[in-house]
């Protein structure tokens, strides 16, 4: 006969001393842990309500300038530092970390329309309504230190008198050149020359924003107010292809992971995401906002990207959802000009009519700060909780809800009942019109009128 | 080579231990994006599966126990005495009676992680006792009935059932609470996930209360008369009641209807115990059986003869019972029949009111007519604990932190369901796939035109007149026509057929409540 019966000695499963880490004994068995997909559900439910409890999104307003924000740029090379322009011609460096200005660039003296910083990180470019583009010098990362001096001579690197006032620049990704909007043509410059060295155009009216592309260094997208998105190609004497929309597009942005893709920002509240290869369709329709979307950015990433809107909110998109992921507004904060993402993806910042730039969280409820690996890996175990019971009733719910002003709410509820009345009243004249006459037309062809090549 | 078929073969059934039921069939799916997605998250599963059952090598140090009889022995001729002297000393501790002559019958209860025995006296003698030193915690004489008692969530907390009210109290013995609402309680369990206690009351009341927040979550009229037979299942916390007409009735919190009415025995119903992996149900009757159900299809898988005051199932699914003086231990071997495993019989006179196998250890608990029982029973329990789970060795920091954790994660009385996977999951469209209008429309076109091809034969004169044919003609088109209507009704007329003779699909021991339900 053999016999044995379980056996342990309490040595094996408790500290020596006192300053041990307590002995862990692990088993997965599934009988032990009964109703693991109740237990799972409610820790999702828990991980849902801690998000809306820590959802804290505003860090801070940097507040120097005196008149509205009119533009930003994001310094590729110095993860801190962001440009702002406003409409009075003062150019602010700011700290993003101390939330303070660095330094000022004073030389504009209309508003500054457009702001570009070179990819090595030394040049910056701006442009204004005083027909002027001036290039300036960036002070070096390991030298930023708060400087108050207003005197411009030894940051002035060149200042270009042109023909027209000026909507937007853009430096390109990998090169010398950067272009700018005015007019009703874009101008290519060169970093050295007093005069562009290439100018296209394509009709009268006046192109109002411009944007390389960060995988093709050549290729350019403009938007101008005769409601058309361009495509240029620098290797060509002309534009590539035009698609003209119902509504004016007031900013693009391209997608830096995936860069055939662009999104298109939107006077009739709406973005819309197109594949450059395909233009007579868009990818992806983001609504959400209920007034003209001012300016948008895309996240490093390439995952999402931010918008800034004449609603006086800021909405974040996935890069292919149909609504808003997030939305921000403060009580102070007024119509949004200019939205940037950080460089590390984490944090959003808005510059708006309030003259202040606003720095806001990118995840509303992402905690800050060194995190131990351990409570990492709880985060990640929440996230991947929340994740998997996402579609539950009571999980959404509370996911889904976002406090909104007041007015941004009735406005919505307004534009919800137009569109419905819209649809009912085309839904009729289908029903009475001959079959066949009028087909169905899907929400991401309508907007679109006509694509010239 | 043999030998590395053997190791493969074992991991394999390690691996499904953890898999948790089968894989998703992905061939169905149309949806190309859809399908990529699930493919990798079964892809994961089946990784995750895998290295739970490689690390168990690693993790799971401690041997199970065992008796393996050699060549003619038999493993129920090896009595207490004999074991006690094969095993190490630590072991020999865990052999013990306690003869408490004056204040039985008792009735017992362990703690989750099976460190602390719970131990009540009819005659109102309550004791805790840590198991590892073989001391008593607590010892008092509340001076009243006692009928049951358990722990709540962790040993600093029991509920008692005395004779006019359920109390609880803490280990110091101060009472805490008494819970009137419950009434004359004959049987308590604790419902450790939910925070719920639960009880059956003299007038066969069921009762639960959230303990945490004292509400009262539910209070049911079983209408079957007095009941002490109540017993939570462990894998999805339903609760079993059994009564005295042979009915066992399974209860959720949120429903005044029994989830489950079922005829187990003919005869009163004396105790109902659970399989840890839920798909058991053992019951035993006053008709002299014992059944075991297996609950996916309410079939009774094996009866066994004979009477049992008490069963009980190890956490490796051993089935203990006692009757009078005597306990037969049941084990399953490979095949799923339950046999003979061990005996023990108890000094004569002694009169046994419970059995309970002690989680993570072989060890049966018995509690008798005079006093209090322990006896060795080689590879009942779960060798291996889990420090998040129940941890033998808890200290009170860890004890404090599991406290939180578990409120945390406490679970709302709406997951008592007899699915508990089904949580998340999405709900059977109920509709059937009807033809739509076009199609029964187009049907029945197509009927038509072949009714009117049909070439009718040549026959006697006289008989294929024009006038006449054409006639017969018009009669198979109304025949086409008038049938696709019968049809539609015929339909409905099977539907209803179906839900009388649903009863003969059921199981036998639904059969007898199911015309009820229906009225």
């Amino acid at each position: 006969m053999r016999v044995k019966v379980i056996s342990r000695s309490a040595d094996e499963f408790t500290r020596e001393r006192s300053n041990d880490l307590q002995r862990v004994s692990r088993n997965y068995d599934p009988n032990l842990r009964t109703q693991e997909k109740a237990v799972e559900y409610v820790r999702a439910l828990n991980a849902a309500k801690l998000d809306k409890v820590f959802a804290r999104p505003f860090i801070g307003a940097m507040d120097g300038h005196v008149d509205a924000i009119s533009c930003m740029a994001k310094n590729p090379s110095h993860l801190k530092g962001v440009f702002s322009g406003s409409m009075d011609g003062d150019i602010r460096l700011w700290d993003i970390a101390s939330r303070k200005t660095v330094c000022q660039y004073p030389g504009h003296q209309g508003a500054v329309r457009g702001l570009s910083v070179s990819t090595d990180g030394r040049i910056l470019v701006s442009c204004g309504s005083d027909c002027t583009v001036r290039l300036w010098r960036v002070p070096l990362a390991s030298g930023i230190e708060s400087d108050d001096s207003s005197d411009s001579s030894d940051k002035t690197l060149a200042s270009y008198v042109w023909k027209n006032a000026f909507w937007a620049v853009d430096h390109q990704w990998e090169g010398n050149l950067f272009a700018t909007a005015g007019g009703s043509q874009v101008d290519i410059w060169d970093h050295n020359r007093s005069q562009p060295v290439n100018s296209f155009g394509w009709g009268n009216d006046t192109v109002i924003s411009v944007r390389f592309n960060p995988g093709e260094p050549n290729v350019l997208a403009t938007s101008s107010s005769d409601r058309s998105i361009a495509i240029y190609d620098l290797r060509t004497s002309s534009a590539a292809i035009k698609v003209t929309m119902t509504t004016k597009t007031n900013s693009i942005a391209w997608n830096p992971m995936e860069p055939m893709n662009f999104t298109a920002a939107n006077e009739n509240c709406n973005c819309y995401s197109y594949d450059a290869r395909k233009l007579p369709e868009a990818k992806c329709v983001h609504k959400d906002h209920v007034s003209a979307v001012m300016d948008i950015d895309y996240s490093p990433t390439g995952r999402e990207f931010v918008t800034g809107s004449y609603d006086r909110t800021v909405r974040i998109f996935q890069y292919n959802g149909g609504h808003s992921r997030e939305i921000y507004h403060t009580k102070r904060m007024q119509r949004v000009f200019c939205v940037k993402f950080s460089c590390d993806a984490s944090y959003v910042i808005s510059g708006s009519d309030d003259t202040n730039l606003r720095l806001w969280k990118a995840k509303a409820s992402e905690q800050l700060g060194v995190i131990l690996p351990r409570e990492r890996k709880k985060h990640e175990y929440m996230e991947a909780v929340k994740n998997r019971y996402k579609h539950l009733p009571e999980v959404k719910r509370i996911l889904r809800h976002r406090h909104l002003p007041k007015p941004i709410y009735k406005a919505g509820l307004l534009r919800r009942t137009m569109a419905d009345a819209e649809k009912r009243k085309e839904d009729r004249r289908r029903a009475h019109s001959a079959p066949g006459s009028m087909p169905r037309k899907s929400i991401r062809k309508n907007k679109i009128i006509q694509v010239i090549e | 080579m043999e030998i590395q078929h053997d190791v493969s073969d074992e991991l394999e059934i390690k691996v499904k231990k953890y898999q948790r039921g089968e894989a998703a069939d992905l061939e169905s799916l149309k949806d190309k994006k859809l399908k990529g997605q699930l493919a990798n998250k079964e892809e994961l599963f089946k990784r995750s599966a895998n290295a739970a059952a490689k690390a168990e090598k690693w993790l799971m140090q401690t041997e199970e126990g065992r008796l393996e009889p050699e060549g003619l022995e038999k493993t129920w001729r090896f009595n207490q005495q004999s074991i006690a002297n094969e095993v190490d000393v630590a072991s020999r501790k865990n052999q013990f009676d306690l003869v408490l002559p004056d204040l039985g019958p008792y009735t017992l209860d362990y703690t989750s992680s099976g460190r602390y025995m719970l131990s009540a006296g009819r005659k109102g003698h309550l004791s805790i006792i840590d198991l590892h030193s073989l001391k008593p915690i607590k010892d008092m004489q509340v001076r009243e009935t006692v009928r049951d008692a358990v722990f709540l969530h962790n040993e600093l907390f029991f509920a008692a059932a005395q004779k006019k009210y359920t109390y609880i109290y803490n280990r110091a013995g101060t009472e805490l609470h008494c819970l009137k609402e419950h009434g004359a309680v004959l049987k308590l369990q604790f419902l450790k996930n939910h925070f719920l206690l639960s009880s059956i009351n003299k007038s066969g009341h069921l009762h639960y209360q959230d303990i945490t927040t004292g509400q009262m979550i539910g209070n049911y009229r079983s209408r079957l008369g007095r009941s002490d037979v109540l017993q939570h299942n462990p894998y999805n916390s339903v609760l079993a009641s059994g009564h005295s007409g042979g009915t066992v009735r399974m209860w959720k919190p949120t429903s005044q209807a029994p989830l489950v009415e079922m005829l187990c025995h003919r005869g009163p119903v004396t105790a109902i115990a659970f399989h840890p992996n839920g798909h058991l149900m053992a019951t035993a009757g006053m008709d002299k059986k014992l059944k075991i159900w297996d609950l996916r299809t309410y079939k009774p898988v094996q009866t066994l003869p004979g009477l049992a005051k008490s069963i009980d199932f190890s956490q490796k699914g051993m089935l203990a019972t006692s009757t009078g003086s005597f306990v037969q231990v049941l084990a399953t071997s490979d095949s799923q029949d339950y046999g003979r495993y061990m005996i023990h019989t108890m000094a004569k006179g002694y009169q046994i009111n419970k059995v309970l196998f002690r989680p993570y250890e072989d060890v049966l608990g018995i509690g008798h007519s005079s006093g209090l029982s322990s006896i060795l029973i080689p590879g009942s329990g779960e060798p291996n604990f889990d420090s998040w789970v129940a941890n033998p060795y808890e200290t009170v920091k860890q004890r404090r932190e599991k406290e939180v954790r578990v409120l945390l994660d406490k679970l709302p009385p709406e997951s008592i369901m007899l699915d508990p996977t089904q949580i998340g999951n999405l709900r059977n469209s109920r509709k059937k796939e009807k033809p739509t209008k076009e199609e029964t429309e187009a049907e029945k076109e197509a009927a038509v035109a072949a009714a009117k091809n049909v070439s009718i034969k040549k026959k006697t004169k006289g008989r294929s007149k024009p006038s006449k044919v054409a006639r017969k003609k018009q009669e198979g088109i109304e025949q086409a026509k008038r049938s696709f209507v019968e049809q539609n009704e015929d339909g409905v007329m099977k539907k209803k057929q179906k839900r009388v003779t649903d009863t003969s699909d059921l199981p036998i021991a639904l059969q007898p409540f199911v015309s009820r339900k229906a009225t």
